[in-house]
């Protein structure tokens, strides 16, 4: 050992950040300055603070990055303590984000983690633009599909439609279920975006109503009968609330009853629980591979250190260990990552009228928008202050709010309606004013 | 419900009751407390494991607190094990956590009796001679062992059990045992009492697929010399007779049995991985079989009498467009036949318990039921000692992943971590352990691989470049996030060999953290 390196945290991590190396990013660049520019001025949002959020804070602390954030509204719950390892007992009831910030910057010295503890829609979308990469451990398509469209939405594009490298947001994105999940490297405009790939997340399969009124056949039908048809029936104008107990037994003792006149077998209070709030089984093995993967990637993205995952990762450990890398394209068309939807416009247009368009744009279908341009609000739903601060732009010609730009970008958020389920949502938006612009004129060409 | 019982709600929708119990029994020993053996642990104190023993006789430097979240600051100097299992026991107050401060290399070679308490030992970080020892011990004191390791950006999990027998393997897609192309007594007679034309539309469209497929079979058969679909062209025509009998747009039971029509064409009796099993050796049973294999005697009996060439079956049925009342009804007709198919094994499970000298109520009824059930879904995994793996190489199997551009990396890494120990061996450090002489490891490290490819009978094929660099540049390094896969793949095995459910992987679990083409080498 006589020539051993002065004492470092960070002995193990140096073997790749300090050496060269042949199977590495393009761009990799070893030695001390990349190690501390990483420690700097790489900063990583993590969204979510639950199975896969608790790992990734704790991996990537340890993997380099002292600049991190954490986004979650959730509070810490009994079920989640199996596996989301920052939290005990006595912190049930507590907000997640805040928790899991804390045990992390207390056992790993130097590292600072700033929590959030709100909706992701709370936040600016320039709250997401001040990353370097975004680490999703989330468990709904919606939240999914919500950051894909902000972190899609800071790109642009050039005049010959090529991505700007500049204004690529790279997210890495992990998702288990039980003994399987996948890890996957999402960088817009060169690899395919959540939304280029929805088909992979197939929409859950709903019993037909027909079905639970009048011809059940297993547990789960009267349990969904009683809480979809029968709760409705008997608390009229109260809400069913997943998370009170009391609203639970209810329908639990309401499915035991079904079955038992029907002769159905089966209903238990956990099976009551599990498809009312839809449970997917949950263990810390499984989030602890796909978190280490996305911050494997993490690090290669921030650091060039090695090749990265091209571009979608499954593991599977139901019947022995499977693993398989696939590599999906762009979907050129796609209305999140692509360009943009090209709206057309004449120049009187005010900004209620395009508001109001966009409800009835067939690829846009959004009600409720709130329309920014580079940044400045133009006009907010919410909150009031802001609604107030830009009602009075309604009525002017979006020209003019454009400063008389012929053709630019702007953002819409507001809510879409996907099977039957309201989702927030965010689209970029292309606008071109007739007449203004002799690309128009040629894509009207070409149109007609 | 009670504190524990919601605490591991998420995982007992998986495990169930028994799982979740056979892991609050099971003892495991961990070899090093490096992350790879930490974060193994930390995935099963979670779980609910009953007891852990951490052995590792180093103390807490400053680079292990880059890389293991089981140490802080405050841990330096003390000894590695200490500060580990009580961050451990702080997540799981249900689990009994203790550690002993020693190398595990010493009491491989001290005290090899040490290993026998446990029901599970994770050995990490290991070379390739304590390995070796290692497994001879647990392979002769029955328990059961699974080696991880972190190296750079790759790594490996190999098990080493003897023989690991699973009833319940819970395959996700495994198909139904409706027995469509073999109707029994009950079932025609349920399907006869139902009338296809019947003229009622509501009647019409819940009428269950299976009693659809089985009339619809029988049908066929009369007018078909007595046999199925089996041509493309039959199965066809079949699926069109089906569209025929539509009399509304609507008919999802028609639709369904449409789809469901290859379940009536799919061949009669076991399949091949079944008759495997009961043609194993190990199924002509003694008094030190073990129940697994007493019950195998009693299937390979039934199937070839009262089965009829057919396991017992196992009763539950898809959900499908039905009325009410023909559902419910075909349900009890299928867990009736399940259950009589049962008790006839069972008795012969009793006899044969009688025949070899035990007590013929010696394995539970629960036990028969659930083996009676999961016939179909039976998996025996067996692996081979290290040593024998080592002395004994699959020169075959080795090329063909050298020249596959899927497994390559995968296999190459796996040379290397071998080429590794032999270097430390014979140098007394890893290659790029330390800063100086990179390429003087660089050019030894080659000329190791080169001899050990020799050594597996694999002369001709060598090694990149760019692969024996990088493992170099690794420099035995155990990263964080590498450690964190690699314990985390260890810790999902070590729950399916307790629990006894699910399948075990059955080869070496070769980690490629590059481009993340891993592969599982079938080597043991």
């Amino acid at each position: 050992m006589a020539d051993a390196a002065p004492p470092s945290k960070s002995r193990d991590l140096d073997k790749l950040l300090l050496r060269p190396g042949n199977l590495v990013g393009p761009t990799f660049d070893p030695g001390v300055q990349l190690r501390d520019d990483l420690q700097e001025y790489a900063r990583v949002l993590v969204v979510g603070a639950g199975g896969l959020g608790c790992e990734l804070l704790k991996d990537l602390a340890l993997s380099g990055f002292k600049n991190l954030e954490v986004i979650d509204m959730d509070r810490i719950e009994v079920t989640n303590l199996n596996r989301q390892f920052l939290f005990r007992l006595e912190d049930v009831g507590k907000p997640k984000a805040e928790v899991a910030a804390k045990r992390v910057m207390e056992r790993v010295s130097g590292v600072n983690i700033v929590p959030h503890f709100c909706r992701i829609e709370d936040k600016d979308v320039e709250f997401y633009n001040d990353f370097s990469i975004i680490a999703l451990g989330l468990d709904s398509i919606e939240a999914r599909s919500y950051i894909n469209a902000v972190a899609c939405s800071f790109l642009e594009y050039d005049s010959d439609d090529n991505p700007r490298e500049e204004t690529m947001k790279p997210m890495v994105d992990g998702g288990t279920e039980g003994f399987k999940g996948h890890a996957r490297v999402i960088v817009p405009g060169v690899t395919p975006c959540f939304e280029c790939t929805i088909w992979l997340f197939p929409p859950q399969v709903k019993f037909p109503l027909c079905t639970l009124a009048e011809t059940p056949r297993n547990a789960a039908h009267c349990i969904e009968y009683a809480h979809l048809i029968k709760w409705d029936e008997v608390h009229s104008g109260q809400s069913f609330d997943p998370d009170n107990p009391d609203h639970m037994k209810w329908v639990y003792d309401e499915a035991v009853k079904r079955a038992q006149l029907f002769g159905i077998p089966g209903v238990t209070y956990s099976l009551t629980q599990g498809v009312v709030k839809n449970i997917i089984p949950a263990i810390a093995s499984t989030n602890a591979i796909i978190s280490a993967a996305c911050t494997l990637e993490t690090l290669k993205i921030a650091s060039g250190c090695s090749k990265t995952l091209s571009n979608y990762l499954t593991y599977n450990g139901v019947e022995g260990l499977h693993t398989k890398v696939t590599e999906f394209v762009k979907d050129k068309d796609c209305l999140v990552c692509g360009p943009g939807v090209l709206i057309e416009l004449d120049t009187t247009v005010t900004l209620k009228k395009f508001i109001d368009m966009l409800e009835e744009d067939p690829k846009v279908l959004m009600t409720k928008a709130s329309i920014t341009y580079h940044g400045k609000n133009l006009y907010m739903q919410a909150p009031p202050v802001l609604e107030e601060m830009t009602r009075s732009n309604l009525e002017l010609p979006l020209y003019d709010l454009m400063d008389k730009t012929p053709k630019d970008v702007l953002h819409a958020t507001g809510t879409i309606n996907k099977d039957d389920k309201k989702s927030s949502c965010l689209r970029k938006l292309r606008v071109v004013f007739k007449g203004m612009d002799g690309v128009t004129d040629m894509d009207m060409a070409g149109g007609a | 419900m009670a504190e524990p019982k919601t605490k591991y709600d998420r995982q007992l929708r998986i495990w169930g009751e028994q799982g979740q119990a056979a892991l609050e029994k099971a003892s495991i020993c961990l070899l090093n407390c490096g992350p790879t053996g930490s974060e193994t642990l930390k995935n099963l104190v979670l779980g609910g494991v009953g007891s852990i023993t951490i052995v590792d006789g180093s103390k807490v430097e400053f680079g292990d607190l880059g890389n293991n979240f089981m140490v802080d600051d405050s841990s330096l100097g003390q000894s590695k094990a200490k500060c580990v299992c009580s961050f451990l026991q702080e997540l799981n107050d249900a689990v009994k956590a203790k550690f002993i401060e020693e190398y595990p290399e010493a009491l491989i070679d001290t005290n090899p009796s040490f290993f026998s308490q446990f029901t599970l030992v994770v050995a990490t970080q290991l070379v390739e001679e304590s390995m070796v020892k290692l497994d001879r011990i647990c392979r002769q004191e029955n328990v059961m062992l699974i080696f991880a390791r972190s190296y750079g950006l790759t790594g490996l999990v190999r098990i080493s059990v003897k023989e690991h027998t699973v009833i319940e393997s819970k395959p996700d897609h495994f198909l139904d045992d409706l027995r469509l192309n073999n109707p029994w007594p009950e079932l025609r007679g349920f399907a006869e009492a139902i009338d296809l034309n019947v003229q009622d539309p509501v009647a019409h469209k819940h009428i269950p697929y299976v009693v659809i497929l089985v009339k619809m079979g029988d049908e066929w058969k009369t007018s078909h010399g007595g046999t199925l679909p089996s041509n493309r062209e039959q199965k066809r025509e079949f699926k069109e007779l089906l569209k025929a009998r539509m009399t509304a747009m609507d008919e999802d039971n028609y639709k369904e049995a449409i789809d469901a029509s290859f379940k009536l064409f799919a061949p009669q009796g076991i399949s091949s991985d079944l008759q495997q099993i009961i043609n194993d050796s190990r199924a002509e049973v003694g008094s030190s079989s073990s129940d697994f294999w007493v019950m195998v005697a009693a299937l390979k009996e039934f199937i070839a009498n009262e089965g009829g060439g057919e396991v017992p079956l196992e009763g539950s049925i898809p959900d499908m467009t039905s009325s009410t009342e023909h559902y419910v009804n075909l349900q009890k007709i299928y867990q009736a036949k399940s259950e009589a198919d049962y008790l006839v094994l069972e008795e012969r499970v009793r006899n044969i318990l009688k025949k070899i000298g035990r007590d013929p109520h010696s394995i539970p009824k629960a036990t028969i039921k659930s083996f009676s059930k999961n016939a179909r879904k039976l998996k025996v995994c067996r692996y081979r000692s290290i040593e024998d793996e080592y002395n004994n190489p699959s020169p075959a199997e080795l090329q063909k992943y050298l020249t596959d551009e899927d497994y390559s990396i995968a296999v190459g890494f796996y040379i290397l971590l071998r080429a590794v120990d032999r270097y430390a061996a014979n140098f007394n450090h890893f290659p790029g352990q330390f800063d100086g002489g990179l390429d003087e490891d660089i050019s030894r490290l080659k000329t190791t691989a080169v001899s050990l490819l020799n050594d597996l009978g694999c002369s001709g094929l060598t090694l990149t470049e760019d692969l024996i660099n990088e493992m170099c540049r690794f420099g035995a390094a155990e990263l964080h996030a590498v450690a964190a896969v690699i314990g985390g793949i260890a810790s999902q095995e070590v729950i399916k060999l307790i629990t006894k459910q699910f399948v075990p992987m059955t080869g070496t679990f070769a980690f490629n953290a590059i481009d993340h083409k891993s592969q599982l080498l079938n080597l043991c």
